[in-house]
């Protein structure tokens, strides 16, 4: 590919990376397997004649079979079901957490970085100081407030979850804005709203976009985790942390019931983790060929 | 307030814990405390110390965090080292496949597959609780498999980086072994950006031990704090989190005095900056 400079730069450079992400065999694999996931997610609790929450003791702990595609758990619960709902649970978590730390890491990298000097410094250390309260502590004291739940766990994520992307976006503008163009772009006048939001973020959209990737597993492994330790979403409601849980006390006569959801968290993890890493490096322009 | 307790009781409880003075007091009498380790008491276990609670359990915390960095360091610099030399090449695709599944596996499930296929379906080690050396061998390696991933693929990309600069090519123009290249020449400077993240990963093995410890029942200080959540025991919850973030700003603190020592350049551009 090569583009000249009358070409709208962005687009080909998406378009370049978007050729080199699909270059990646194993990325392509994962994203296939997300969207199964997702449509998965949301077409198995509509459509199951099973619910996440029904118990029907007499069908307690059965074996995977043709009725109950992943076995049932100790209160006759179908697991194939629970798991998609688990599903939703942790997709809307990962979708949701990335988008907040997106929006709020990106504006805040990119003012402090354009602004710099003492705006700079002061915004910095606020998120220096935001960045050492640790996550199990907020969680803690939210939940003394507003009880467990999927909104505690997503205020707590975005407390300061948003950090690390704002330091990686303020690296990049303050790397982005000594470049001539924006120099041009100051001398015809352009505003400042302009140059962050034309200029500096579009430049920045290769690590941003992979650093948000990232973010999605680490979201969901956090409510998983929270889930485990009996913190985050309260039964009746499935989600994979719970259901682990409960298989990990019943592993050795129904191992199924800590295999499936164990299975899914670690697929839907790593699938996350590779496409992340595959956007990092489709979008960086230094690996352009 | 339940109305079987009398007034009485509900006095004498409120001046045990220091409740019936205002809130400025007991504030600056809890700061006092942090100062000699003193962190009151647990509200659920009958008055014990919070600061026994700790000395109890950071020993056994300690020890599994200690040998599972001893394994975690090493070998995720030989596997990360290993890739970059044969960078692009089955080797190094295996040993990222490697890595990427150890981040990507939530570390529960590392601790209970271990369990279910070590200890349950060929029994060679116990389940779980704490005692013998063998009991510690899974949760170590449960609580290794993380920070070996990540120092791997650091080690990998800082390698890569490394082994591009002009001076590896003087080295390489030399005629020196690829060995002693990678190892004198391009580890040292690749090997920087892993000691800074020794630091962190002390607290990752940390909070990652609140799992650990819980999946195979060990006594140490993750599994009180887990327990003291659950309980709502909030001086055993403020006085393990402060203990905990103490010792992540002490490691992040000791890991950036040894960076600054190992790298020249820091220490000169230090010097730069406070000149001007």
């Amino acid at each position: 590919m090569n583009d000249t400079p009358s070409e709208c730069p962005n687009f080909t450079y998406l378009q370049d990376a978007w050729i080199r992400f699909n270059k990646n065999r194993i990325a392509l694999i994962c994203l296939y397997i997300l969207i199964f996931i997702c449509l998965m997610a949301i077409t198995v609790p509509m459509v199951s004649q099973y619910s996440y929450s029904a118990i029907h003791l007499e069908l307690k702990n059965q074996p995977p079979s043709w009725k109950f595609w992943f076995g049932t758990d100790d209160l006759g619960r179908d697991i194939f079901c629970r798991v998609w709902w688990g599903a939703r649970v942790s997709l809307m978590i990962g979708f949701i957490a990335a988008l907040i730390d997106a929006v709020i890491g990106v504006v805040w990298g990119a003012t402090a970085a354009y602004f710099g000097d003492w705006i700079d410094e002061i915004m910095m250390r606020i998120s220096d100081i935001l960045y050492t309260i640790p996550l199990l502590l907020t969680v803690i004291l939210l939940t003394v407030f507003m009880g467990s739940g999927l909104k505690t766990i997503l205020i707590s994520l975005a407390i300061n979850g948003w950090i690390n992307m704002g330091r990686i976006t303020r690296a990049q503008i303050l790397q982005i804005k000594q470049s001539d163009y924006i120099t041009a772009a100051k001398a015809v006048g352009a505003s400042t709203g302009r140059i962050i939001f034309r200029h500096l973020i579009p430049n920045a959209l290769g690590p941003i976009l992979a650093t948000a990737t990232l973010t999605i597993p680490s979201a969901i492994f956090t409510e998983a985790f929270l889930s485990f330790l009996g913190l985050g979403l309260q039964a009746p409601l499935a989600s994979w942390g719970i259901m682990i849980n409960d298989g990990i006390s019943a592993m050795e006569f129904y191992p199924w019931r800590l295999f499936f959801p164990s299975a899914l968290i670690t697929l839907t993890m790593l699938s996350f983790n590779l496409i992340g890493n595959a956007l990092r490096d489709a979008l960086d322009p230094r690996l352009r060929s | 307030m339940d109305e079987r307790i009398t007034p009485e009781v509900l006095k004498t409880l409120y001046s045990y814990y220091g409740l019936d003075q205002p809130l400025w007091v007991q504030y600056i009498k809890y700061l006092k405390g942090f100062l000699t380790m003193d962190f009151g008491r647990s509200m659920i276990y009958s008055g014990r110390p919070v600061y026994q609670l700790i000395a109890d359990g950071f020993p056994v915390s300690a020890r599994l965090g200690l040998q599972a960095l001893c394994l975690s360091i090493p070998s995720g610099i030989i596997l990360g080292t290993w890739a970059a030399l044969k960078r692009s090449r089955w080797q190094d695709n295996a040993a990222m496949v490697v890595s990427t599944l150890g981040v990507s596996v939530p570390n529960f499930v590392v601790a209970s597959l271990l369990q279910y296929f070590v200890a349950l379906q060929l029994h060679l080690l116990p389940v779980a609780r704490w005692g013998s050396f063998s009991h510690t061998i899974l949760p170590t390696l449960a609580l290794a498999a993380l920070p070996t991933a990540f120092i791997s693929r650091l080690t990998r990309s800082n390698m890569v980086e490394v082994l591009q600069q002009d001076y590896i090519r003087t080295a390489m123009a030399k005629g020196l072994p690829l060995f002693r290249i990678a190892i004198v020449h391009g580890l040292r400077n690749a090997l920087l950006p892993v000691i800074s993240y020794i630091g962190p990963v002390t607290a990752q093995i940390l909070t990652g031990s609140f799992v650990i410890e819980r999946v195979f029942a060990i006594p140490g200080l993750g599994e009180w704090l887990v327990i003291s959540i659950n309980n709502r025991d909030y001086p055993v919850i403020l006085g393990i989190t402060i203990f905990y973030s103490s010792l992540l700003l002490i490691s992040i603190f000791l890991a950036d005095i040894a960076y600054s020592l190992l790298d020249p350049r820091i220490r000169a551009a230090h010097r730069r900056h406070q000149h001007e």
